[in-house]
């Protein structure tokens, strides 16, 4: 069984690697995005101010600096969480409202955070100062793992799914199916083989761009390689239930497209969910991509480790071995 | 001795037309078997359901006395009437590929000399010339020295030269005691390769036997062959066997003398006349009634 999936393996990353054209695309899209990206938002972040509140429910909430306009509040029940992020500048101001007054969490080296609290001071003269520090976190740093997750999701759900595609329909699957080869040896070829290579592509990108644009992770790279190979998995796996049966170009595509893009509008690539409506909240969180990020991010941006990101993690280890059933369940080899 | 092959009974239905329509026959081991027919006669629907990769809508297919199963597909080589390859691949990595695929078969050096494919080895697949694709296809469906090689119409499309060529190859298999399947509407392939014919039209087998045999046994001993312009309304008259071709006409007779005399009653011209032995081709137009279209 090894040795024929291997064969297969082996063809298939040489077809790859010979295939200029998209090695080059899967290589230099993402590294322009990244720099152009960072020039266009090197300057300031984005003009709203970002205020949490801590509560289940906004509306409960009377305070006079509720009533400001231009200021995005977010209610939120992790204290924890939400001060870190007031360190990181990700959110301006921090608001505690109880019964003998108001708190307030504010980071004095975040320009925006000294603004939120010039207007939340005049609101309320009397909200007491809980001073947080921290670095900021650029958006830059925050965007990378977006740009580069969204470089996998491409990679493998077109990469997969159309080279499935083009196979069974110029009959090359047919012909692998007058051979001992088995449906699950075939696919677990394909899917070995995108997932070298898109490891191997996700790092030397990540590294470049570290290097260019003087990013830096303060968690552990070897979990972040495990999350790029179980997001890659599961993103892989989700491709090949697309490709497992149908043998028109129009549909496939018109599939793949129906999952990229809102993948890649809803899962957190360009800009952060918080404070988005819930039922956009809900659908983002089915998304493997989602996951992905979350997990990157919570390693890159705040140093977190295994277990903190395990949750993720078994997302997206469940996600591939519900996929990768249903693809292979549902596998075709010829066209009908 | 059990046929190697055994085909029961076998149905496939589309949902407008019956492609077959309770075929049977039995295949026997070092056989070249030959399936003829017009286009849409349902050869190569036959030739799939017995390669395993159709399903049969009813009927059988066993090998060795089994239903095909692992042990038929890591025995058997088939040549597909259509077959892409991998791109970016070379003719050498490309069998590397399938010999991966079996457990026993050629070394890829061998199966490069005995395809002719030897100077062609580092080339990219899709640079090959028709004739040397299907080359290198046909070596792909021996990789495995198969027991049992299907060809579904190998030479269509091919020049005379690379044919004959192609001929020699598969007579080389034959050699070796390989059972061969074949499908074909060249009746001049189907009479040098095959030893065993069934001719299929409308999803069923009409005729089915040894080349020579059928042609003897479906025929007089000659046909006379005469331009159809001399072929007068006299002519037609008279009480013959004809076959109406579209520039010639010809009269099946297993008595020259009678047949001459009669023509020569109602004054045929006989300049232009040639006589000639039967062959696979006029069985099969007898039978079908069509014209080949290759």
């Amino acid at each position: 069984m090894m040795r024929r999936l291997l064969a297969v393996w082996h063809a298939r990353n040489l077809e790859f690697l010979r295939d200029r054209g998209s090695l080059i695309f899967t290589l230099l899209l993402p590294l322009a995005l990244v720099v152009g990206m960072s020039f266009v938002f090197g300057g300031p972040e984005r003009a709203l101010f970002k205020v949490a509140v801590l509560t289940d429910d906004l509306g409960s909430i009377g305070h006079p600096f509720m009533t400001e306009r231009y200021v995005d509040f977010i209610a939120t029940d992790d204290a924890g969480a939400a001060v870190r992020k007031v360190a990181r500048h990700q959110i301006d101001v921090l608001l505690d409202v109880g019964p003998d007054g108001a708190r307030y969490w504010v980071n004095p080296d975040s320009p925006k955070g000294y603004i939120a609290e010039r207007m939340l001071l005049q609101a309320d003269p009397h909200a007491v100062r809980q001073p947080v520090s921290g670095d900021a976190v650029r958006y830059v740093d925050w965007l990378l793992p977006g740009i580069l997750g969204m470089n996998i999701m491409f990679s493998c759900l077109f990469g997969v799914g159309y080279v499935v595609l083009r196979y069974r329909k110029n009959g090359f699957l047919k012909r692998l199916h007058a051979t001992p080869i088995t449906a699950f040896e075939f696919l677990a070829a394909q899917v070995l083989s995108r997932l070298g290579l898109i490891l191997v592509v996700t790092t030397i990108l990540f590294v470049g761009t570290s290097y260019l644009i003087k990013v830096h992770s303060l968690g552990s790279p070897a979990l972040l390689l495990l999350i790029a190979a179980l997001g890659s998995l599961s993103l892989i796996a989700l491709g090949l239930t697309i490709a497992a049966r149908f043998s028109s170009d129009e549909l496939v595509g018109g599939l793949l497209n129906t999952l990229t893009w809102p993948m890649m509008l809803l899962s957190g690539v360009w800009f952060s969910l918080e404070g988005s409506p819930e039922w956009v909240q809900v659908i983002a969180k089915l998304f493997p991509l989602t996951h992905m990020l979350d997990a990157a991010r919570a390693v890159m941006l705040d140093g977190a480790g295994l277990t903190q990101v395990a949750p993720q993690l078994a997302y997206l280890g469940l996600t591939t071995l519900v996929f990768l059933a249903f693809g292979a369940w549902s596998f075709r080899w010829r066209t009908d | 001795m059990s046929p190697l092959l055994e085909v029961r009974n076998l149905v496939k239905l589309y949902p407008r037309v019956t492609a077959v329509d309770g075929v049977s026959f039995n295949v026997n081991e070092g056989a070249c078997f030959g399936l003829l027919g017009p286009n849409g006669a349902g050869k190569t629907t036959t030739i799939e359901i017995m390669e395993g990769i159709l399903p049969p809508s009813a009927g059988e297919v066993l090998y060795r006395g089994e239903p095909l199963g692992r042990r038929f597909r890591a025995e058997a080589g088939i040549l597909f009437q259509k077959t892409a390859l991998q791109d970016f691949l070379t003719v050498r990595q490309t069998l590397n590929l399938f010999r991966g695929l079996y457990p026993q078969g050629y070394e890829i050096d061998e199966l490069l000399e005995l395809c002719a494919l030897q100077k062609l080895a580092e080339r990219d697949n899709r640079k090959l010339s028709g004739g040397q694709q299907q080359r290198l296809l046909l070596a792909v469906a021996l990789v495995n020295d198969p027991a049992i090689l299907f060809l579904d119409e190998p030479t269509t499309g091919f020049d005379p030269q690379a044919r004959r060529n192609f001929w020699r190859l598969i007579e080389s298999v034959k050699a070796r005691r390989r059972t061969i399947i074949l499908t074909t509407h060249y009746m001049e392939e189907a009479q040098h390769l095959c030893d065993e014919i069934a001719i299929m039209d409308r999803g069923r087998i009409i005729a089915q036997g040894a080349p020579r045999e059928l042609v003897a046994g479906h025929f007089a001993d000659v046909l006379i062959e005469l331009p159809r312009a001399d072929f007068t309304a006299a002519a037609r008259a008279l009480p013959l066997r004809v076959i109406e071709g579209a520039e010639r006409v010809e009269i099946a007779t297993d008595d020259i003398d009678q047949t001459l005399k009669t023509l020569m009653s109602v004054h045929v011209p006989l300049r232009n006349l040639r006589i000639r032995p039967p062959n696979l081709e006029d069985l099969f137009l007898e039978l079908t009634g069509k014209e080949l279209r290759p």
